[in-house]
Formats: structure tokens, C-alpha cells, sequence
């Protein structure tokens, strides 16, 4: 990969952008019918379990993988525009409602490493950002990324991931909103609070489109290198409930007539951390086997957005009261989520 | 050359450290290498996504595992 990371000029760089964009295009294209040339060559009936799992796992695993490194890429661009800083200078100085709207939907572009959680949060609220606003940016950045977004979009089709994005914007909007109408900044850690206010710039260092196509290339090199097991894993299970398992099997304890489905969903999810690509196999296993889907989402929003060693990390700048809260708000909301989505479909 | 790596202690930030070892033992660079993991200490660099690396007292990247090339450039200097 070292040629595409030397500097090149403008012109170069646009046509290295439509280039891949015709490349990418094409391998999709080809996939349905390369996936059938290549089970008619293997000496298995394409009409039986097998050649149908088979075939079902030549098709996805390339096409999960082409949405993904697609979607990372562009993601790792858009992300070189809005830098934690920027967003942190965005969203400093105003008042809740509207700026929960803006924190949430800054979490889904700005690039967010979830070690960095911490120091953001400090960063935001000695900023002058509101704790609410601060705490809807929290729950939406690590809960709709682009790689949920993908993986969801390539296994269960883009009304299924326009449906998660929808209701954890929801989510973290809501439940940021509730934090602050809850004025809960006594509970700050002291610390935390006698921190000097700072004001809040973004110093923007210009960036070429090189620059920015380095970052996505850097992007996919770095998310995909270190996801593509579990897609692998995620897709042999779907495989392999796509040929044998009974469909509703699942269906008796996690399907829509079970009420208590969604909570026990809830339950088991917030203490166990992975994420997004790590929970997509058990996503997959689950659906296909007849539980309900607001169930499943509620599970993988639990398990995504809230986790114990998240809690220690926080228990470092916030009470436990505040963490109390936190907890019992997000997972609230994604109950409701649960049970609404269980209910319209 | 003093070196220091701000961050909690995840994956990115032990990475950081690794690759600025490797390379100044490979460049034959003095350096000394030192991590700062205490919240208090990385919030008074100013500095908001971690791993941030702070050279001779001075923040000269925030946010993710820096490039080769970068942590080479610092070096030469």
C-alpha cells in the first residue's frame, strides 16, 4: 500500500476516488453470479443444505466485507472533517434541545476511540458543554458507527440499519436530554469540576483530498484488519443456520409473544462489552432462529453502548449516583425501543 | 529527547509506545519513553482523544496511533 500513501496531486486524487468507485462497483455486481459459478463447480447438489449454506457463504462473506471496507472508507473521510475538537467548539455555550439533536448526530462523524471516552467527556464539560448535550454525544458515538451500520446493512438489508440508526440517535438524544433536565452536575467528580473552564477552538489544519484519502485508506487498513473474524464467524453461523437449523427455534423464549424478552435482552447485554463486530455473529444466530428483532436490537444496543469496564473508566470523573442514572436512562430508553419495534413490526 | 505518551491504557496507546520504541532503537535516537496514564495528568496537556504523544513538554499529536512517518519526522528533528 506504500505508492497510495505518497503525496500526489488533485487531479490524481479525483481520479483515484472514481477509479475505485468503478472497481467497488463492479465487484459487487459480479458477486451473486461468481458465488453461483462457484458452487456449481464444487461436487455438491446447489439444490441441497449444503450447496444452499455454501453458496449463502460465497455470496456474503465478499459482500459484507466490499459494503464494509466501502462504507469505512468514505466513513474515514467524512471523519477528517470533524475532528473531536471541532465538534467540542460546535457544541460549547448552548442550551439543551436542539444541541442534544446536534450532539448525537456529531457522534456518528466524529472519529471516537472508546479509550478516548474519558478525556473527552472532561474535555467537553470544561468546555462549557452542558453534561446532558456531553453525555447524548457519549452514548451515540460508540453506539451508531459505521461498522454497526455496515454490518447491519450487509446481513439484514439497509431498513434494518436505517431502523438502528434511527432509534439510537433516539436513544442517546433522549436519554442525553433527560440527564440534563435531571441537573445532575453536582455529581460530578470534584475534580472534575474545579477543572479551569476552558474556551473552546478548533485550530483547523487544512488537509488535502490526498490527505483526507490517506485517512480512509487508513481507516479501512485499521477497522477491517481487526473485524473481519467476526464477520467471518458471524456469516458461517448464518450459513449454517441457513441450511439445517428450524427457523423458530428460537421463537417459544425470544420471540414478540415472550414480554419479558426484551428485558432479559437488556439485562444480559449491558454487563458484556464487544463491539459492534464482535456481537454481529450472535445477532445473526439469533435472528435467524426466530427471535424477535426489536428484542436482538435491544440486545445489541446493550450491549454496545453501555459495559462494566466502561462503568470503572466513568466511575473516575462521576459519582456513582450520576452512573446510576446514566445506566438506568440508556437502558430505559432501549427497553422502550425494544418494545416498540416488537410491537410495529 | 523526552518523550511522553498520554493515554488509559488501551490497545492504541500501548501500540504508540511500541512503534516510537522500535523506531528510535532503529534511527539509534536517544530517547527517553514515558506513559502517562493518570486521568488528571493527560487532561492538563489540553489533550482530548488519547493516545496524545508530548515531546519535550510540547503536544504534537492527539487521537489515534501517529503514522510512521510522523513519529520518523519527529525524531530526525
Amino acid at each position: 500500500m506504500t505508492p497510495l500513501t505518497l503525496p500526489r496531486p488533485q487531479r490524481h486524487s479525483r481520479i483515484f476516488l472514481i477509479v475505485a468507485a468503478l472497481v467497488w462497483l463492479t465487484l459487487y455486481q459480479a458477486l451473486a453470479p461468481t458465488a453461483q459459478a462457484l458452487v456449481a463447480m464444487l461436487p455438491v447438489d446447489p439444490a441441497s443444505h449444503l450447496g444452499g449454506a455454501l453458496e449463502f457463504f460465497f455470496y456474503d462473506t465478499p459482500k459484507v466485507l466490499l459494503l464494509l471496507t466501502g462504507i469505512v472508507f468514505v466513513m474515514g473521510m467524512v471523519n477528517s472533517y470533524f475532528t473531536p475538537e471541532r465538534t467540542r467548539s460546535l457544541l460549547a455555550g448552548r442550551t439543551e434541545g436542539l444541541a442534544n439533536v446536534m450532539a448525537a448526530s456529531l457522534g456518528i462523524v466524529t472519529p471516537f476511540c472508546s479509550c478516548s471516552a474519558v478525556p473527552l467527556f472532561i474535555g467537553f464539560v470544561q468546555a462549557g458543554v452542558p453534561l446532558g448535550v456531553t453525555f447524548s454525544f457519549l452514548i451515540s458515538a460508540p453506539m451508531v458507527n459505521e461498522v454497526a451500520l455496515a454490518l447491519l446493512f450487509g446481513m439484514f438489508g439497509w431498513k434494518i440499519a436505517l431502523l438502528y440508526m434511527g432509534l439510537g440517535l433516539t436513544v442517546a438524544i433522549m436519554a442525553g436530554w433527560i440527564i440534563g433536565r435531571l441537573k445532575m452536575e453536582a455529581y460530578l467528580e470534584d475534580w472534575v469540576r474545579d477543572m479551569p473552564k476552558l474556551q473552546a477552538s478548533a485550530t483547523d489544519t487544512p488537509m488535502t483530498l490526498a490527505e483526507r484519502i490517506d485517512a480512509g485508506i487508513n481507516s479501512v487498513r485499521e477497522i477491517v484488519g481487526k473485524v473481519w473474524p467476526y464477520i467471518l464467524a458471524g456469516i458461517a453461523i448464518g450459513a449454517g443456520i441457513h441450511g439445517y437449523v428450524p427457523q423458530d427455534f428460537m421463537a417459544s423464549f425470544m420471540g414478540r409473544e415472550a414480554w419479558w424478552s426484551v428485558p432479559l435482552a437488556v439485562l444480559v447485554g449491558v454487563p458484556m462489552y464487544t463491539n459492534a463486530a464482535g456481537v454481529i455473529p450472535i445477532v445473526q444466530a439469533l435472528l435467524a432462529k426466530g427471535a424477535a428483532l426489536g428484542t436482538v436490537l435491544a440486545f445489541m444496543m446493550s450491549v454496545i453502548a453501555l459495559s462494566l469496564p466502561e462503568m470503572v473508566i466513568l466511575r473516575k470523573v462521576l459519582k456513582v449516583r450520576l452512573i446510576a442514572t446514566f445506566v438506568g436512562v440508556v437502558a430505559s430508553g432501549i427497553l422502550l425501543v425494544g418494545y416498540v419495534f416488537n410491537a410495529v413490526l | 529527547m523526552d518523550i511522553k505518551v498520554l493515554g488509559t491504557g488501551c490497545a492504541n496507546c500501548k501500540n504508540t509506545i511500541a512503534l516510537i520504541d522500535q523506531i528510535a532503537k532503529a534511527k539509534g535516537v536517544p530517547i527517553t519513553l514515558q506513559k502517562v496514564e493518570e486521568l488528571r495528568d493527560i487532561m492538563s496537556y489540553g489533550v482530548m482523544s488519547t493516545p496524545g504523544v508530548v515531546i519535550n513538554g510540547k503536544v504534537v499529536h492527539a487521537g489515534g496511533v501517529p503514522s510512521r512517518d510522523k513519529i520518523e519526522q519527529w525524531l530526525t528533528v
